[in-house]
């Protein structure tokens, strides 16, 4: 069982959250534009890297936020919890 | 030797055993008698009970094998009725008053079994036997036989009228393991001011202190754990917890703890651990040895005979052989000698062993043979001699015993180590894993780190808890370590597992009775990867795990496959250490405390009306049952009476989300598959959600409050997921709509009042909102007062008929139940439940998503399509729709179905399969749905997804239901006033 920190209440047991898969994922601008397997890809496809990987978290039984975790998926050891608006503008698929 | 009356094997003094205190207690129905501080495997073999179990595959009589949680043989029942526990090991249940023990691997009895059979047959009965019965000739074939040949004990039948509690705790350290090492430990880091948690899974702290006659500092060692506990319960910041496993390490290092109550109202607690550092001082394991017919009654571990003959003063034999690969089983010897109990010989597998031992050995006049093994065994009940030969064959004869101590080295108790993904490496000296790269935020101590001296496992845990404070900022005072002023024999270099070639099986794993010869099968067959090995053979997967036995089936797998053992490796070990009951992992949580029951609002009036409740996530009347009546019946009634003239139900559980915000409308267009933007104010439309996928994921009406504001309404089980969900894309994915989403569900209550009176009860309830149909049409909603009462009502309807829903603030629940009622008797109005609705909507075949539709069904299926096609922007789960599969003819539609026979009732889950008198096997073309008797149309119908449906309306196909074949007719989904005229009056 993690601790993970949330950026709006502190560090908390994961009993409290719920995780929402890899944070790179991003929903094409114009799907109606996109071929099948694009749009396949955004569906189904994940990186699932080995190390670090950043991942979308909210803190369900808490304040409801939605937040970026930097998790380690080999130790579990998790780097950093950034809230939504502080990522980077994330990367489009192309349209 | 003078032997007390009560107990044959038991000693006349010594031990840590109090004889003012006689217990006693029943095994397989004969009363003995024990004295507190017994095990009930020490009673048993004070009382010279030795076959207590009978194998697991063989059903071969077992005896006791171990002093500990890694017994392998003695697995008993104790207590009886509903508090039974099956699986129980002798060795660590503490002895009762009254106790209540049985045999249950025997049948008729432990001492004759006839499941013998399978042991006069062995050679049948080979590793893998069971994973061939699926392939040849086929499973079914050996089943009956094997379920009744196999398994442990007997599953409890009832509830468990016992009591489980669950702890969650904080600290800085936890120690695993309260030996000399742990304790040593626990006072440096207790006086450094660090937060302690130790864990010792015995009734008391100790380990080896009290069962070897060690002295620290010129005393006994027990003598000292009793004082360093002492010591240790006086400091706040020590929590010490005595009969508790340490029984999984998880990620972040959460621990989780199973405690035994001792005289508490539970039986056992669960505990839940968060430490910032682990010191693991769990000591060592030893290990059996490989030799033909190793398995009899009175063949036990040189450790757990010094056990019960030091700590509980029983000596289980008359005549003792000891046979060891290591110096620690000498310790046995020397300890009998001092009884004067006749120690015959001591067998030694190594060739060339250290003069002084084998000085200390002459002096005491035992015999020692080298560079020899046992070679057979004799004694079917229990052991009555030991054959004895060299390496290389040369016999040397029998020799008459009835124990046989043996010793097969030791191996660091490294399981929890692994947990926490810590690697193990192979050291040659002591034949054993020991820890190698230890996890972030872990020590290793004592025998765990392959300590064999106990001066040194002192020194280095009291060292170990120095750095572990100093590490957490709490530098630790000096603190003097008691000095070892009288040790053991310990083991020295360990010769290697040198199993004799014989035909006679040599069990590796007592446990699951998984001998050589099943290693060698595997090998051949070529299972050698060790995890292959141990699911082939099943050794190690037993209740032990195979604590005594797995170190030797790496061994062997490496000698038959000429790898060295550290090349083999090991299995992975995994939590739990120890069997845990299902009742710790659920702690409270059954019965009525497995979930907060959710009432309705006006949950009282409804048991005044003599609802019918079930759960539905929320207690809910199905019907309102008259006296005598039955379900079915009155459902018939209540769905009658809102067609003929008028009934309330109440919908308080449905889903209400408030959604508003500059941005509302443009999200929900994104959200619904139907236009939002468009519908003007006051007015109600219905919607159906998707996911990315195109499934249907919720379905309700949303009403328009105000330009910026809208009510959804979400099934009464969708609120919280569906909420969840908005927050979701608004939160992660269009962070730039200003949008704000309550979830208000238990913040109203709502009434329905549908069928053709319901204008007029509204009328007679009083309202200052125009009722008139132009005023307030189907699907239009508005806001004022209903009986006095602020409220909100909406033209909606899930039954077909002309519908009203009222709604106001919860509080205002059972005032507007009551008032509807009163204003509705003149018109016969009827409550009517959840089961009724069920009818109404089936009848007009609206759809119920998560029963009519599944994870694949998409709005085209359910006649929707035309809507998401027409819609001009984007929504979610739109693209996927355009993907072929979602666009192939012959995917399953939504249909109505209904049997040529009316009277002949449809089942949901039955299978369509098209075409009339149709016979399976065959590819389903469907199934039902939703099912019911109307009694509207008096007949039975039916709802149903079918391949190509829609096109197909009229025509018969056959119902599978179970062994039952009948013909229905495909009919559109709609039974009962196509026109919907009932609606718009
Ligand atoms: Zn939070």
């Amino acid at each position: 069982m993690l601790l993970i920190k949330c950026p709006y209440c502190g560090v908390r047991d994961q009993t409290e959250f719920r995780c929402g898969g890899e944070a790179s994922r991003a929903r094409p601008d114009h799907p109606e534009h996109i071929s099948d397997p694009d749009w396949a890809q955004y569906l189904f496809y994940r990186e699932n890297p080995k190390g670090l990987l950043r991942e979308r978290w909210v803190h369900r039984y808490g304040c409801g936020q939605w937040f970026i975790v930097s998790r380690d998926t080999v130790t579990h050891d998790i780097l950093d919890s950034l809230p939504m608006g502080d990522l980077p503008p994330k990367g489009r698929d192309a349209p | 030797m003078i032997r007390p009356p009560l107990g044959p094997f038991r000693l006349a003094s010594g031990g840590r055993i109090d004889r003012q205190e006689p217990l006693t207690f029943t095994f397989d129905g004969v009363p003995y008698v024990g004295f507190r501080g017994d095990t009930l495997a020490s009673a048993l073999l004070a009382n010279g009970v030795r076959a207590v179990a009978r194998s697991f595959k063989y059903h071969r009589p077992r005896g006791i094998f171990s002093a500990g949680e890694e017994e392998p043989c003695a697995l008993v029942e104790i207590g009886e009725g509903h508090a039974r526990v099956p699986n129980c090991r002798a060795t660590v249940v503490p002895l009762e008053e009254g106790l209540v023990a049985a045999s249950q691997s025997g049948w008729p009895s432990v001492n004759f079994d006839l499941g013998r059979m399978v042991d006069f047959t062995h050679p049948l009965w080979p590793a893998g036997f069971y994973n061939k019965t699926f392939k040849w000739p086929n499973w079914k074939t050996w089943e009956g036989l094997v379920r009744r040949a196999a398994g442990l004990g007997r599953p409890l039948e009832g509830p468990d009228p016992d009591r489980y509690e669950q702890v969650n705790a904080h600290c800085d350290l936890l120690i695993c393991g309260g030996g000399p090492a742990g304790l040593m430990a626990a006072q440096v880091a207790a006086s450094a001011g660090l937060r302690v948690i130790l864990a010792e899974q015995s009734p008391d702290c100790g380990g080896v202190l009290n069962s070897e006659n060690i002295e620290l500092d010129d005393q006994h060692g027990s003598d000292w754990a009793t004082r360093t506990v002492s010591r240790l319960r006086e400091q706040p910041n020590v929590l010490l917890l005595e009969h508790t496993v340490v029984t999984g390490v998880y990620d972040h290092n959460v621990t989780t703890l199973l405690q035994t109550g001792q005289g508490s109202t539970w039986r056992e607690c669960l505990w839940t651990v968060r430490p910032r550092h682990v010191l693991l001082a769990s000591g060592a394991i030893e290990q059996g040895l490989i030799f033909p017919n190793n398995d009899r009654p009175g063949i036990m571990l040189a450790g757990a005979l010094r056990h019960y003959v030091n700590r509980h003063a029983v000596v289980p034999g008359t005549a003792v052989v000891v046979a060891t690969n290591n110096d620690s089983a000498y310790q046995t010897v020397f300890d009998l000698l001092h009884l004067q109990v006749p120690v015959s010989a001591v067998v030694d597998s190594r060739e060339s062993i250290s003069p002084a031992l084998q000085k200390r050995l002459q002096m005491a006049g035992a015999e020692l043979i080298q560079g020899a093994c046992i070679s057979d065994t004799r004694g079917f009940g229990g052991l009555r001699s030991v054959r004895i030969a060299r390496h290389e064959g040369t016999d040397l004869g029998h020799r008459a015993c009835d124990l046989l101590a043996v010793s097969g080295g030791w191996a660091p108790r490294v399981h929890l180590l692994a947990h926490a993904r810590g690697t193990l490496r192979f050291d040659e000296p002591s034949q054993s894993f020991v820890p190698d790269r230890l996890p972030a935020a872990w020590s290793v101590t004592g025998a765990a780190s392959g300590m064999q001296h106990l001066q040194q496992t002192l020194d280095d845990a009291a060292l170990a808890a120095r750095r572990i404070s100093e590490q957490l900022g709490h530098p630790a005072d000096d603190l003097a370590v008691p000095q070892v002023t009288r040790g053991m024999v310990e083991p020295a270099e360990v010769g290697a597992q040198r199993p004799t070639a014989s035909r006679k099986r040599q069990w590796i794993d007592l446990a699951h009775d998984v001998t050589l010869g099943d290693a060698e099968l595997a090998v051949r067959e070529g299972f050698v990867s060790v995890e292959h090995f141990k699911r082939y053979t099943t050794t190690g997967m037993s209740v032990d795990q195979g604590k005594t036995g797995n170190l030797n089936a790496f061994i062997v797998l490496g000698a038959l496959t000429g790898r060295a053992t550290g090349e083999v490796g090991t299995t992975t070990f995994r939590p739990p250490y120890v069997p845990v009951t299902l009742g710790a992992m659920a702690g409270i949580r059954s019965g009525e405390f497995y979930a907060p029951r959710r009432l309705l609002p006006a949950h009282l009036m409804h048991q005044k009306l003599q609802g019918q409740f079930e759960d539905y996530g929320w207690q809910r009347p199905d019907a309102y049952p008259r006296p005598g009546e039955s379900l079915h019946d009155a459902v018939q009634r209540e769905v009658l009476a809102v067609r003929s003239t008028v009934g309330v139900f109440d919908n308080s559980p449905i889903g209400k989300l408030e959604v508003r915000g500059p941005d509302a409308a443009r999200f929900l267009d994104r959200v619904y598959i139907n236009n939002v933007s468009g519908l003007p104010v006051g007015r109600v439309r219905y919607g159906l959600m998707l996911n990315e996928n195109g499934v249907i994921i919720d379905d309700g009406v949303f009403i328009r409050l105000a330009q910026d504001r809208f009510l959804l309404n979400t099934t009464s089980g969708g609120a919280g997921r569906i909420a969840g969900m908005l927050e979701e894309w608004l939160q992660c994915e269009w962070r730039d709509l200003r949008v704000l989403v309550d979830d208000l569900t238990t913040q109203w209550a709502c009434f329905t009042v549908a069928g053709p009176r319901a204008r007029d009860v509204l009328t007679a309830l009083g309202t200052d909102i125009d009722l008139a149909p132009a005023a307030l049409p189907h699907m239009a909603a508005a806001c004022g007062l209903v009986a006095a009462l602020q409220s909100r009502v909406a033209r909606v309807s899930f039954s077909g008929e002309l519908s009203y829903e009222i709604s106001v603030p919860a509080r205002c629940a059972s005032a507007l139940l009551e008032a509807i009622l009163a204003a509705g008797q003149p018109f016969g109005i009827e409550p009517y439940g959840i089961e009724s609705l069920m009818v109404l909507r089936a009848e007009k075949g609206y759809l119920h998503v998560g029963t009519d539709t599944d994870g694949s069904t998409t709005p085209d299926d359910v006649g929707w399509g035309e809507v998401a096609r027409r819609k001009a922007g984007d929504f979610i789960g739109k693209r996927s729709l355009e993907r072929p599969a979602n666009r192939a003819t012959d995917r399953k539609q939504f249909v109505g179905l209904e049997p040529i026979d009316p009277g002949r009732a449809l089942r949901p889950g039955s299978h369509l399969l098209i075409g009339a008198d149709r016979q399976p096997p065959a590819v389903t073309d469907g199934w039902v749905t939703s099912a019911c008797h109307s009694p509207t149309l008096d007949r039975a119908i039916g709802l149903a997804m079918l391949r190509g449906g829609r096109s197909r309306i009229g025509e018969i196909v056959t119902v599978c239901d179970e062994e039952q074949r009948f013909n229905v007719k495909v009919v559109a989904p709609v039974f009962y006033d196509p026109a919907n005229a009932r609606l718009n009056t």
